[in-house]
């Protein structure tokens, strides 16, 4: 994987963008002094370093190493969404299945890679199980209420962010082997994107979207913002599998669902009380805080990517020949 | 040290923060919090920091930690707790307060639970436990802390905890009881200055608010 020319061209990219915000930062500093909104801008580029470093630490690790680091991410998000959503005792046991063997096994079947029960494990086994537990634990107080919230944070927190990993496992005609890179271009579009949005929204930004739900996102961000993340997300094209244009149009797709679940997640936390997820990560909030425009990302990515390139990932993805034979015996 | 591996651990499984400016108490210091889960000595003791940790002894039920011998372990040579039963007969024999003053005097800052149970939802009526100990030993600083959390994390009955976030507040130092407040008044007070830590999430609604 860290063998790839290409990939290790986009992370030197990415390595030089910080160093320039780094010392950008400093300069800021020695001639302004300290200040809040500099201070914050000093831990938010600390924290992108630390997370480029993650980040690539577990590429280096191979695709073993990129599930887990997701599915340590999943479990940090999950953790982060259920502390802030009230869960009473009644759900105590049904959150220690949902913790300690539906994530896990999710992302066993991720890794496989088992496509079939990747797809299918979290929406129908899973969100069975979940309101079944519950049930017979007793507590029917707001039952729907609460299923509803653990069923919602399992879909986004670990169904929708697995699909990001799990990029690495579509067979793309040409690409084989480097698919690494378009993980790197999908977190990279939406992390820029988000910044960008927040750069343009803080210099032209007037016209808030959805004022209710989030005082920072304006019309004026989202399209200033959302243009040069389309636009340097194009400029990738050359690391991706797509043509020019091609890379265009999904880096704008990319834009898109990132507002959109960034959008989103902002209403949850809202209707929660909460102003950040957690405080994990020093100037950003939470784990959930950097991730909640990838939530509805990967999932849409990963689909109209498949869907472009017609992969047909049940066929060439299935169950694989070690465990039908671990399962035989049963089966006969 | 195997005590700051453990206290990291803690730390990192609840998302608890080391309070690293504490300052440390003229004389000794009596942390008193709301009890809601057997994690809650466990997380005041890691989030402390370690100058004030190697001196701090939890006062916990003896009949829950003497149980088998690995919590007795655990409880008595891994926390250096203080074992008071609640069982009120052998409370009588047991001389609690006696063998808290003899902790405070060997050096000990104590973590004690005035609800004397594990309460849901609101912080019980104090038991008299601080009233005396305060008024046997004025010198003492009174430190109240607030526990959020704790009881989704690992609730009454449960075995295996959650990996879900708590939350620790230390609050400012409150008077030992003064001259001629009584002990019912320097319990509500006491109980109320927790309250407060909680910032709204714990309601000050009546004394008699009954426990899980």
């Amino acid at each position: 994987m860290m063998k790839d020319p290409e990939l290790l061209f986009l992370l030197g990219g990415v390595v030089a963008v910080l160093l320039i915000a780094s010392a950008v930062t400093r300069l800021l500093i020695h001639r302004k002094g300290v200040n809040p909104t500099l201070e914050n801008l000093r831990q938010r580029v600390n924290a992108w370093w630390w997370m480029m470093l993650v980040f690539g630490a577990s590429l280096a690790l191979g695709r073993s190493g990129v599930f887990g680091f997701y599915a340590l991410l999943s479990f940090l998000a999950l953790r982060e969404f259920l502390t802030l959503s009230p869960t009473p005792p009644g759900d105590h046991r049904t959150l220690a299945w949902v913790f300690f063997l539906i994530l896990p096994v999710h992302y066993f079947f991720a890794w496989v890679p088992w496509y079939g029960m990747f797809l299918i494990w979290i929406p129908v086994y899973a969100f069975i199980f979940i309101p079944v537990r519950s049930a017979l634990a007793g507590d029917t107080d707001r039952f729907l209420e609460r299923t509803s919230r653990i069923q919602w944070g399992v879909l986004t927190c670990v169904y929708f962010l697995s699909y990001l990993p799990m990029l690495l496992e579509l067979p793309i005609p040409g690409y084989a082997g480097q698919n690494a890179k378009l993980v790197f271009f999908v977190v990279l579009v939406t992390q820029i994107s988000d910044v960008m949005q927040y750069v343009f929204g803080k210099l032209f930004g007037r016209h808030l979207l959805a004022p209710k739900v989030s005082p920072s996102k304006t019309r004026e961000g989202l399209l200033y913002g959302g243009a040069a993340a389309t636009l340097i997300g194009g400029s990738l094209w050359w690391a991706t599998p797509f043509s020019f244009p091609a890379a265009l149009a999904m880096s704008a797709l990319l834009v898109l669902a990132g507002f959109l679940g960034g959008l989103v997640m902002s209403a949850v936390k809202r209707s929660l009380g909460a102003k950040d997820w957690g405080r994990g990560i020093p100037g950003h909030g939470g784990v959930l805080d950097r991730l909640d425009s990838i939530l509805f990302a990967a999932p849409i990515f990963f689909h109209v990517t498949a869907y472009y390139f017609t992969t047909n990932m049940a066929v060439e993805r299935p169950q694989p020949e070690w465990i039908r034979q671990l399962l035989t015996p049963w089966g006969g | 040290m195997i005590r700051a591996l453990v206290a990291f651990l803690v730390r990192l499984a609840t998302g608890v923060r080391l309070v690293a400016d504490a300052t440390a108490p003229q004389t000794r210091r009596i942390y008193f919090a709301n009890h809601s889960s057997h994690l809650d000595f466990v997380v005041i003791w890691a989030s402390l920091p370690r100058r004030l940790r190697d001196h701090t002894r939890p006062v916990a039920a003896a009949e829950y930690w003497e149980k088998d011998p690995a919590r007795r372990w655990i409880a008595r040579h891994f926390f250096k707790a203080v074992l008071i039963p609640r069982d009120p007969k052998r409370m009588k024999s047991a001389d609690p307060l006696g063998r808290m003053i003899a902790a405070l005097e060997e050096g000990a800052d104590l973590i004690v639970f005035p609800e004397g149970t594990r309460s849901y939802g609101s912080v019980a009526r104090f038991k008299p436990g601080l009233f005396h100990l305060a008024s046997k030993r004025p010198d003492l600083e009174l430190m109240p802390v607030y526990l959020e959390n704790l009881n989704r994390i690992l609730p009454k009955g449960e075995l295996i905890p959650l990996p879900l976030m708590g939350h620790i507040v230390y609050g400012d130092a409150v008077p030992v009881p003064q001259e001629g407040e009584g002990k019912p008044e320097f319990l509500e007070r006491t109980r109320l200055a927790v309250i407060a830590l909680s910032h709204g999430t714990l309601t000050a609604s009546s004394p008699d608010d009954e426990r899980s």
